[in-house]
């Protein structure tokens, strides 16, 4: 019972990083964009808010924790708000090539942010490794009193404000998306950006904003990892980047729908972890294990294509520029 | 009545080198259907997406109802009353009807589906439309999407509608439910701009007609005063022929034997049943029909592109052999090497058979890139190819290398029965191949198949247009839901005849 417990708990853990991921990218993808700089990006909110907070906490004398959790969630969206715009540009305004610019992203936004990750290491020097407690405990504190009861408290309750954030997020995307003007205007603008034209609807604007604010969701996971998932420190495992990757997966799993991302993100959670719990696995089969998540993904996709639903496929115009007077 | 609905004042319009529209000055007039009629490449679309802000004019001024406009987008256009129905339709298919109708307008609050959905109903009541708010875009038929673009532009509040192309990919009964309805418009008072190059459609429909050549405007005149003669000289700036030649040749060898032809798509539904029938050298099988009853899998199955059902056979009379050869069973690519060759136009015009990012001679070589020298592809023979294509068939293109995606429609499509032409075959196939094309471009291919026919080539030809099968075939097959539905000959067929053998089996299991 209670290792089923700590499952679950490591899977919400787990889930709510990629679940930023995954409800950033559903944005940037129904304006027909496919960012595959979602590892890069995620690692610059990550960074961001490190370095905001690591300044902060280091200036003052007693830090508040309200203000700490408002500066890092404030750094990383804008840090990987910013990461969104270079690729915003370049595949808008420029129109290069989405796949390629969005793997260079990647790169440099993990190059970036071990950069800094590294310097702030040694810039803490006597304890070698950064730590920001204030705001650390801060994102960590958990839901009072319900957190108490029992199995319950433990499944539901026991988690920073982060997870929960994460899920009214994709609820708000969801409906944002399905039941708003402006979402039909914006997956107007992913389907067919001929046809949004024609309909007066600025395909720029809606894919930049969609773009970076994507990215600045993104940004969140950075951060909930790098303040909860790692206690405030700074790791250069490459580890985001491997939930980077799943986050984007986890977009196709949820056939680009926000409200499939909330149990898709815990399922993989619950699957990636699953080798702790299973006794007798070697070092070796611990590794089959963690393809789990990706061979999921592979299943929806073979799935999805062979029922051919039409309401299950990428956004139609997803991953080409759009060029008003080429014919 | 008389006033200016829309005035242009000295248009002009460039791409780079090219100039689309050079100082046009003209009038619409208010509550008048306006064709306007000019070839492929004329500036006629260009013109009419400059007053639905897809473009922005180079120099020159537009009016709308006396007042200067300036338009710079769809909404600045929607905001003068304008809307476009493109002849590529805007429209998503995941969505449904009602969802595509309000994209791009703002409003406050949740979206209310119902709402508009009554909105919808009402406008379709006022005018006879038929569409399910509630129906996606990828359920519906051509003729249902561009009733959808329609509904969205008035839904829009238009009082000037610019219809680009309407009829080209229609048949004939939903283009006379079109001008109904287009009719309808009039009487509430809507302005119409109708681009075509269909003459008879322009003398049908239009009050008056205005006419471009290359970019420049050459007169309107009333549509009571213009015969088909008339509008094609001022179109084409000469005087042309406009019967079709129907030449007869005296030998016509067996070449084809189609026995028992049944086949399914793939979502299980039949589409051909028991087709039986013979194609001779020297003649022009014409292959008529509503659209998708069955033509494109008759000639996909014929070229080894269709799963034919067992019990079929295709026998191939190849010249100079006494033995037939069975066709079901090989391969697309030995089937072209035996001489039985397809050009099929698709309503997109590109997605079959080339590649829009090509140049004419790469496209040359998609068919027969095996040849050349072990791995290395021989590049001169297509670009003499292409080079010979484009003198003989006068295409326009800056060069054999630009992309066939930039060139025009009627120049893509010459591009792509010319090199079927080119390749010699014993059976030409071709479906659409005037689809979009304009008076004189069409004339051209109509004589290329005439060409092919004199040469001994068995020319079978699906087509749209009832009066140029009448004219051009020396034999007419109709099909009907997949089945045979007559063979008439061509020189004495009626008009009448074919349209009811079209229609016949539906009435046959109807009566049933």
């Amino acid at each position: 019972m209670s290792s089923l417990i700590s499952l679950l708990q490591a899977a919400v853990y787990f889930g709510t990083v990629i679940m930023f991921g995954c409800i950033g990218e559903i944005l940037t993808e129904k304006a027909g964009n496919l960012n595959l700089g979602v590892p890069g990006i995620m690692y610059l909110g990550g960074i961001s808010s490190l370095v905001a907070v690591f300044l902060y906490e280091g200036a003052t004398e007693n830090p508040q924790p309200a203000l700490c959790v408002l500066i890092a969630l404030l750094a990383s969206f804008l840090g990987a708000a910013l990461g969104g715009l270079i690729y915003a540009f370049l595949t808008i305004t420029l129109r290069a090539n989405q796949n390629v610019t969005g793997l260079a992203l990647s790169i440099f936004g993990s190059g970036v942010a071990n950069f800094f990750g590294g310097s702030l290491n040694t810039l803490a020097g006597r304890f070698e490794q950064i730590s920001v407690p204030v705001t650390s405990a801060a994102f960590r504190k958990t839901v009072p009193f319900l957190s108490g009861l029992g199995a319950v408290g433990k499944i539901f309750f026991s988690y920073g404000f982060m997870v929960y954030l994460a899920v009214i997020l994709a609820g708000v995307m969801q409906y944002f998306l399905h039941h708003t003007r402006s979402g039909l205007n914006l997956r107007t603008v992913g389907e067919n950006p001929q046809a949004a034209d024609a309909a007066g609807i600025d395909v720029t604007k809606n894919k930049y904003l969609a773009i970076c604010i994507g990215a600045g969701i993104c940004g969140f996971g950075g951060a909930y990892y790098v303040m909860d998932y790692i206690k405030g420190t700074w790791a250069n495992d490459g580890s985001i980047e491997k939930l980077g990757w799943l986050a984007v997966a986890l977009v196709i799993f949820a056939t680009w729908k926000a409200r499939n991302a909330i149990w898709g993100a815990y399922l993989f959670g619950v699957l990636y972890w699953m080798y702790l719990y299973i006794p007798g696995l070697t070092r070796a089969s611990q590794e089959i294990f963690k393809m789990l998540p990706y061979v999921v993904t592979i299943i929806v996709l073979v799935v999805t294509s062979l029922r051919n639903s039409r309401e299950k496929q990428p956004p139609a115009a997803l991953g080409q520029a759009y060029f008003r007077e080429e014919r | 009545m008389t006033e200016a609905a829309i005035s242009l004042k000295h248009v002009t319009k460039s791409f780079g080198s090219v100039i689309a529209n050079d100082d046009v000055t003209m009038e619409v007039r208010s509550g008048e259907i306006l064709a306007l009629l000019g070839e492929n490449g004329s500036g006629k679309t260009t013109l009419m997406n400059m007053l639905a802000g897809i473009y922005y004019p180079d120099h020159g001024s537009i009016s709308v109802n006396g007042k200067e406009v300036n338009i710079r987008d769809p909404r600045d256009a929607f905001a003068c009353g304008i809307g476009m129905v493109h002849q590529h339709f805007k429209l998503v298919d995941v969505f449904s009807a009602a969802e595509n109708v309000i994209i791009g307008i703002n409003g406050k609050g949740r979206l209310s589906h119902r709402q508009i959905a009554d909105a919808i109903r009402k406008i379709c009541d006022k005018y006879g439309f038929d569409i399910d708010p509630d129906k996606k875009v990828y359920d519906m038929s051509v003729s249902e999407k561009q009733t959808l673009e329609i509904v969205k532009v008035l839904y829009r509040g238009a009082d000037i509608l610019i219809l680009d192309e309407p009829t080209a990919v229609l048949t004939p009964q939903e283009t006379e439910k079109l001008f109904s309805v287009i009719r309808n418009m009039k009487k509430d008072g809507k302005t119409v701009i109708i681009i075509t190059h269909k003459l008879h459609e322009v003398l049908a429909i239009s009050d008056r007609v205005a006419i471009l050549r290359r970019g420049v405007y050459i007169d309107t005149v009333e549509t009571k005063d213009a015969t088909e003669q008339s509008l094609t000289e001022m179109m084409v700036g000469e005087k042309i022929e406009l019967n079709i030649d129907r030449p007869l040749v005296e030998e016509r060898p067996l070449r084809l034997r189609i026995e028992h032809l049944s086949c399914f798509n793939e979502e299980g539904i039949q589409k051909l049943d028991d087709v039986s029938f013979e194609a001779y050298g020297g003649e022009i099988l014409g292959i008529a029909g509503v659209s998708g009853n069955g033509q494109k899998e008759l000639l996909e199955a014929i070229a080894g592109l269709q799963v034919t059902m067992p019990g079929a056979s295709i026998v191939y009379n190849a010249p100079d052999t006494e033995e037939g050869a069975e066709l079901i069973g090989k391969t697309p690519r030995k089937i072209r090497e035996l001489g039985v060759h397809l050009s099929f136009v698709p309503e997109d015009r590109l997605g079959m058979g080339l590649v829009g990012d090509l140049g004419m001679s790469e496209n040359m070589m998609l068919k027969d890139y095996t040849r050349g020298r072990g791995i290395f592809t021989d590049k001169k023979k297509p670009k003499e190819l292409a080079e010979r294509i484009r003198k003989d068939l006068n295409v326009v293109t800056p060069g054999i290398g630009t992309p066939v995606r930039r060139l025009s429609g009627g120049n893509v499509q010459k591009v792509l029965v010319g090199r079927e032409i080119a390749a010699a075959p014993t059976v030409l196939m071709t479906a659409y191949a005037v689809r979009g094309l304009d008076i004189n471009t069409s004339y051209t291919i109509y004589q290329l198949l005439n060409e092919q026919k004199e040469a001994g080539v068995a020319v079978i030809y699906v087509g749209e247009d009832l009066d140029v099968l009448l004219e051009l075939c020396d034999r007419i097959l109709v099909l009907c839901g997949g089945r045979v539905s007559g063979i008439l000959d061509g020189r004495t067929a009626k008009k009448e005849e074919v349209g009811r053998l079209m229609t016949q089996m539906r009435k046959e299991a109807a009566d049933a």
